[in-house]
């Protein structure tokens, strides 16, 4: 485990967040993350994340799938047990074409699902650190990582004058390990703001 | 302000009353921390009761033999595979719903989406039983996977539309299944983070597998709903397709149609849309749901419905003038004979009255947006598709080329019906324990469209319908966010 310092700001507003990104991106600190209860659009881009490559990995997916079916089904009818159906041709592409449809798309959602799990490690039985319990409900938490030139209390300071409603320092663990929530997870509590 | 995408002014709210974002929670998430009231119980009682009965029915069909249903020679195709059809035909609606109209950037599919996937997903669940205990040697039913068997290997024949069927159905399940649950975990997260139990804590911290909400995974999320949706189109309109090949690929005179694909598709989303209206309809009264599932959501759901339910209705007249048209006595006689007329002739009419002539009513928005009228409508369109899929089947098979083989009567037998009411049983069954267990309504999308569609933030959008193009595109730009910019200039324009 390789725990890290962090220093947590949440809002409650977008129009309070958006420009508290670009302020603290300018004023030199580093976000770690914003956690959202929903896809807030354009964060991505406010935050300088890259956009995803995951629509061309599903791409190649559903490339793979139709391989497989066109090359399979051919092997099965030409090559392993040449079947005499109502003295069709063997190789019978348009009637493959449903099949073949329906394995790229099957390959292409399967494999997209598997990598988007594995990228972002979701998986049943895992658990990582929740700087707010209200990041899935109504608060865009927003998490800036110190580095050992960094002075929390001004970082505090900064982030209270770019209107984030509540600020505390976090210690915690960066990644992903096994554990179960009841056991490590806080109850709910009543709202903490507001 | 214009962080916010432009909605006009003109368009119904979709979220009614003045919520925030906790609010939302609130609303979605309280069914699920409370106790489950009398009526769920009641409820899911019956429904655990009939699908017993469906057990033991399809148990009487496994052990003595397809015999136990009195299909013939002939008739073949009975009800099962009329429920086969009709199911999946329910089943597709919760696909058009969640992707094509996510393509479309119909918005007003927030509120419905997640409970009417589920349906899809439950629907297909009851459709798939038919087809594999109507193998009747069901313990086979895994002859039908492309394995590497010890049988030569013997592959199944994949120029077979029943083979494509396998295919179809399988791979439209996985998909609805995944969509679903990649939709649903970080709803599940905000249950699990508001978990006041430890044990609500334990399983919604399984189930959400983790979801912390990170803007990087909400990028990716997005992406991955938009692929699995542009993925699951064309793929719901596959499957129907598909089930149509079924018959349209036979030479038999009433199925033998190039008409069938887009009929079957009309008619899948007519019947679909139709059990969407049913459920929701009680889900939003007793759950109280009616500032999410709003008169705005059923009104356009009706829409839906009235278009469908007409072209279902120019397909039944092609067919018709194409039996005529073709000069084939086979085919005048079966649609002039032995469809509209002769001893099954009640049902095509029943078909014709509940599908396409009682739905034009639907013309009437004072109609559209009347509740009672509504869920009447919704069950009269599901009782005219499922005789539908009967008229289709029964009747084009009943009386075939030769004389001596015309079949008797055919009336269903107790296990028949057992049957059918048993995957009621294990539809409602599981659509209850969704109700009760899961966020009926995708929260997080909804907080998404909140800000913009919400009745209380919806006088907002006068500042922006005041400003000028420069102030609009400064202000876009000033938040470095193209797309967005686009966007407010057209609506503006």
């Amino acid at each position: 485990m390789a725990l890290k310092k962090f220093v947590v700001g949440c809002f409650d507003e977008e129009k309070v967040l958006f420009p508290a990104v670009d302020k603290v991106r300018h004023a030199g600190y580093k976000i770690h993350d914003i956690y959202t209860p929903f896809p807030v659009h354009g964060l991505d881009k406010a935050m300088g994340l890259r956009d995803t490559s995951l629509h061309t990995a599903g791409f190649i997916y559903g490339l793979t799938g139709t391989t497989t079916a066109v090359t399979f089904m051919s092997w099965v009818f030409t090559k392993d047990w040449p079947m005499n159906i109502g003295g069709k041709p063997h190789f019978a592409l348009p009637a493959w074409i449903p099949i073949t449809f329906e394995l790229t798309v099957l390959m292409a959602a399967v494999g997209m699902v598997l990598t988007f799990c594995y990228i972002c490690q979701l998986a049943p039985f895992i658990k990582k650190h929740h700087f707010h319990a209200r990041a899935t409900d109504d608060l865009f938490v927003m998490v800036i990582e110190c580095t050992d030139k960094t002075d929390e209390a001004a970082l505090s300071a900064y982030l209270d004058s770019v209107g984030a409603k509540e600020i505390n320092t976090q210690v915690a663990e960066d990644g992903w390990w096994i554990g179960r929530y009841d056991r490590e997870q806080k109850l709910y509590n009543e709202p903490t703001i507001a | 302000m214009s962080l916010i995408k432009y909605e006009s002014q003109v368009r119904e709210p979709l979220v009614d009353g003045h919520k925030t974002y906790h609010d939302v929670t609130e609303d979605i998430c309280h069914t699920i921390e409370a106790k489950p009231t009398r009526l769920w119980y009641i409820g899911f009682y019956i429904s655990v009761a009939l699908l017993m009965f469906g057990v033991f029915s399809v148990y009487r069909e496994v052990t003595y033999g397809i015999g136990q249903w009195n299909l013939g020679r002939t008739i073949g195709w009975g009800w099962d595979i009329t429920n086969f059809v009709w199911w999946v035909g329910i089943g597709h609606a919760g696909t058009l719903i969640s992707a094509i109209l996510l393509l479309f950037r119909q918005r007003w599919r927030t509120g419905v989406n997640r409970a009417a996937e589920a349906m899809t997903i439950f629907a297909v669940i009851c459709a798939g039983q038919f087809p594999i205990f109507h193998m009747g040697r069901v313990w086979m039913a895994f002859f039908t996977l492309p394995y590497p068997n010890t049988r030569g290997p013997l592959w199944p024949n994949f120029n077979s539309p029943l083979m494509w069927d396998v295919f179809a159905i399988s791979t439209y399940f996985t998909v609805s299944l995944l969509f679903w649950y990649a939709g649903l975990l970080p709803d599940m997260a905000t249950i699990r983070d508001r978990a006041k139990t430890k044990f609500r804590k334990m399983m919604y911290g399984v189930a959400a597998f983790g979801w912390t909400g990170s803007t990087k995974h909400w990028q990716r999320h997005e992406s991955l709903s938009l692929v699995l949706a542009g993925l699951s189109t064309p793929l719901v309109l596959s499957v129907h397709t598909i089930v149509s090949f079924d018959f349209a690929t036979s030479i038999i005179p009433g199925w033998h149609t190039t008409i069938f694909p887009p009929y079957f598709v009309a008619g899948a989303i007519f019947s679909g849309f139709a059990m969407v209206q049913t459920l929701m309809l009680v889900m939003r009264k007793v759950m109280g749901l009616e500032q999410y599932i709003t008169l705005s959501h059923i009104e356009v759901m009706n829409k839906v419905i009235v278009l469908t339910g007409s072209i279902v209705g120019c397909a039944y007249l092609t067919e018709l003038f194409m039996a005529w048209y073709s000069m084939v006595p086979y085919e005048q006689d079966h649609f002039f004979k032995y469809r509209i007329a002769g001893p099954y002739g009640w049902s095509y009419w029943l078909m014709m009255t509940c599908n396409v002539i009682s739905p034009q009513l639907f013309w009437f928005r004072k109609l559209r947006r009347n509740i009672t009228f509504t869920f009447v409508m919704s069950i009269v369109v599901n009782i005219g598709m499922w005789f539908e899929r009967f008229v289709i089947i029964v009747t084009s098979i009943y009386r075939d080329y030769l004389p001596s083989s015309w079949s008797l009567y055919y009336r269903p037998s107790i296990w028949e019906i057992g049957f059918y009411l048993g995957t009621f049983g294990l539809f409602f069954t599981c659509f209850f324990l969704f109700a009760k267990y899961f966020p009926v309504i995708a929260i997080a999308e909804i907080k998404h469209v909140l800000k913009t569609s919400g009745e209380s933030y919806k006088g907002e959008m006068t500042g922006i319908e005041r400003m000028t193009d420069e102030q609009l595109y400064a202000d876009a730009h000033h938040h470095d966010d193209d797309h967005h910019a686009a966007d407010v200039k057209v609506a503006h324009n």
